[in-house]
């Protein structure tokens, strides 16, 4: 008889270890339904998590494009973390995303084709309000009416996507698109483009910015009041209420900074590696997130390495596709392993697996 | 994976690396290397299981003179860009990138590597190594339209678009104004999906377009989901689009549209072997077979059917235009005067409906 008894506390090595053994899970299962697809398994594990690192021919140029692919999943992920640890779902990061997009995009184009040095803060600035701004109806609902900040949150997704085919047909479309649907390319136009910073890096504004929320979120968790009172709310809600911490606060300040983060994401990511705002502009990177927030247990430093794990495994899944000629498919189900073996071995972390007899009650 | 490796080695890479240039991308002893990058996955039945059936015939054809490799479902945007170079960077000669929304991405990379040659498909940017190729659809349309018109029952033609592009709106123009010669009574109702492949969301749109009373259901849009739909209703006929769509044979589809890519993409690989290969332009239709038209099945009357290979013989010869006046615009102005055909312009950046037509087309 197998059974799982609840730990007394939750056990510090496996909350180390679980990532590491869900990769290794992720690897081997990987690797057998890579055989089975009557591809080499080991070739195509060293081609997904070794090559867009050392491999002679692509790693000059997908070592750089691993922080173009984390940066944003990075910086969505970091703002997730907070409301995550509070209790408060925002599982709508891909709308706040595309709202900032559409906010700094706008931005940037209204003063086409004027330079000033001014032009490109202007539109971060208005991307990561346009994120706020969504998010703030989520969280506004939540406070005043009680609403489920899950469902609000995710739906507004939906309503973000049609706002953005409606832009990307109508306000922001190219003059000189021949029709088309799809904005003016950023990269056409420098004052407004967020390029690289130094050539050949891949290092844009938006990987900076997930660098310094990175250690942003850091200090805050860990020697800040406000971040205390997060933390708080999330493991003890009744003392933090019997504490002073206001709830309606923290929900403003976790739906907020998510939302903040996530649309500063969506401007990086349309002036920068993207160009334009297209109708297909948003490519999942607000739910992606969600899953290197957990890979990284919801912490700052565990987020950053979970981010460039999966940006790994994202261009080295290109890569076997390209080499081994895989399925797209199964490149996804192999990401969506890792999330799934990541779940299920945190199991140990709260409980142990004990076997013998049921004793009698 | 060991974490602190992985960090050292992206710190590493913001230190000193800089992109590969165009060396790998020539000297192939003797082999084309070709690329493909597909919108949606290669089983998708429709658009992108074309373009893969014209890369098999490909290998068919040239051997092991020819390599292909080919990335399926690239998102179009920044990973479009990443994965065409990835493409290149392998060592690809010629690299063909099969959906609209991979024009500027591919114009960005072939800038970096000037030694490789790209093909573009449904885009209007070109440069010495890119060139542009799209099948004129609007032929087929007109054939679809002429036979949706003579068999709806109800005289309710339902539309599933994708994108409000030109592309888009040539066909159902073109199928409208071949109903409405069929068939004076016919109406149009048209419904946007905003996707070329999404299955769910093509049921759902031809459900709702046969509940308000459709019998014929044309689709813009890659699955067989609204073929599925229109089998479980009834006497519901639909045609099968980019592909041959045969498995609904001969109800629900009664006929297809076929993009043929394969005589062109042979031509254009015997060009870069014979090393004649230039960017240019080629707007194709059924004449060269690039549209090819489906069997016409057993559920249509002879005569129809008679009718309807009349016209696709006649489009094919080019003594008859499928947009030729006269016509006017929904507004009522005057498009197309009396005997006077569509110039390519016109056509290439069409933004709207013709007279008749009712609804907006969301612009």
């Amino acid at each position: 008889m197998i059974r799982l008894e609840r730990r007394p506390q939750p056990s510090r090595l496996w909350t180390a270890i679980t990532p590491l053994l869900a990769v290794l899970l992720t690897m081997i299962v990987g690797g057998l339904m890579f055989a089975l697809l009557g591809k080499p398994p080991l070739e195509a594990i060293r081609i997904i998590f070794w090559d867009p690192l050392f491999h002679p021919q692509f790693a000059a140029y997908s070592r750089p494009q691993l922080l173009v692919k984390a940066g944003p999943l990075i910086l969505i992920a970091i703002g997730l973390s907070l409301g995550f640890r509070a209790g408060i779902w925002n599982i709508g990061a891909e709308g706040q995303y595309i709202m900032g997009a559409i906010c700094g995009a706008g931005m940037g184009l209204a003063f086409y084709p004027t330079t000033n040095p001014l032009i490109f803060p202007a539109m971060v600035i208005a991307g990561a309000l346009g994120g706020w701004a969504w998010a703030m109806i989520p969280a506004v609902l939540k406070v005043r009416f009680g609403t489920n900040e899950i469902l609000v949150s995710l739906m507004l997704v939906y309503v973000a996507e049609a706002l953005l085919a409606s832009v990307s047909q109508k306000l922001l479309r190219n003059p000189e698109g021949m029709g088309f649907p799809g904005s003016r390319n950023f990269q056409q136009y420098p004052a407004a483009h967020n390029g690289e910073l130094l050539p050949g890096t891949g290092m844009h504004w938006g990987v900076l910015a997930a660098f310094m929320a990175v250690i942003f979120a850091h200090v805050l968790l860990t020697r800040h009041i406000q971040g205390f009172n997060i933390r708080l709310t999330g493991e003890a809600p009744r003392a933090a209420r019997f504490s002073g911490v206001s709830p309606a606060r923290i929900i403003f300040l976790c739906l907020g900074f998510g939302g903040a983060l996530a649309g500063a994401a969506g401007l990086f990511e349309v002036s920068g590696p993207a160009g334009q705002i297209t109708i297909d502009f948003n490519s999942g990177y607000g739910f992606t997130a969600i899953i290197v927030a957990f890979l990284g247990r919801l912490n700052p430093i565990g987020i950053l390495l979970a981010g460039l794990l999966m940006a790994l495994t994202y261009i080295g899944g290109e890569l076997a596709q390209l080499m081994l000629g895989l399925p797209g498919a199964s490149i996804q189900l192999f990401q969506g392993m890792l999330l799934f073996f990541l779940l299920a071995t945190d199991v140990f972390t709260n409980f142990r697996i004990r076997i013998g007899k049921t004793e009698v009650a | 994976m060991n974490r602190r490796t992985l960090l050292s080695t992206a710190a590493a890479s913001i230190v000193g690396s800089t992109l590969a240039s165009s060396a790998f991308a020539a000297a192939h002893g003797g082999t084309v290397k070709v690329g493909f990058i597909f919108v949606g996955p290669i089983g998708d039945g429709g658009w992108t299981f074309e373009h893969n059936r014209a890369r098999l015939a490909l290998e068919e054809k040239f051997g092991d003179k020819v390599e292909t490799v080919y990335q399926e479902s690239v998102p179009e945007g920044a990973d479009a860009e990443r994965a065409i170079t990835q493409m290149a960077l392998s060592g690809c000669n010629l690299i063909f990138t099969t959906s609209f929304g991979y024009m500027d991405p591919t114009i960005n990379v072939a800038a970096k590597f000037p030694d490789v040659k790209f093909e573009h498909a449904t885009g209007f940017k070109r440069a010495d190594n890119v060139g542009v190729y799209s099948a004129r659809f609007y032929e087929g349309r007109a054939i679809q339209g002429h036979i949706a018109g003579k068999m709806t029952k109800t005289n309710k033609i339902g539309y599933i678009a994708s994108f409000p592009i030109p592309e888009v709106i040539r066909g159902i123009n073109s199928a409208y104004i071949h109903a409405k010669k069929a068939n004076p009574d016919v109406e149009f109702s048209v419904i946007w999906a905003y996707t070329w492949f999404d299955p769910a969301k093509e049921s759902d749109a031809a459900r709702a377009l046969i509940e308000n009373g459709a019998d014929v259901i044309l689709q813009h849009t890659d699955s067989t989901a609204p073929q599925a739909a229109a089998q479980e209703a009834g006497n519901v006929i639909t045609f099968g689009q980019a592909s041959d769509m045969s498995e609904y044979a001969p109800m629900p589809r009664v006929s297809s549209i076929i993009d043929n890519w394969t005589p062109y993409y042979i031509d254009r690989v015997q060009a870069v072997m014979d090393g004649t290969w230039q960017s240019d332009d080629t707007w194709n239709g059924i004449g060269t077979g690039m549209v090819g038209i489906g069997e016409i099945s057993s559920a249509v009357p002879e005569d129809v059917k008679a009718e309807a290979l009349a016209l696709k013989d006649s489009i094919g010869s080019g003594a008859y235009h499928p947009f030729t006046g006269p016509l006017n615009k929904q507004d009522g102005s005057v498009w197309l005067a009396e005997g006077e055909t569509a110039p390519d312009g016109d056509l290439l950046g069409l933004s709207f409906y013709v007279e008749g037509l009712t609804g907006d087309i969301p612009n």
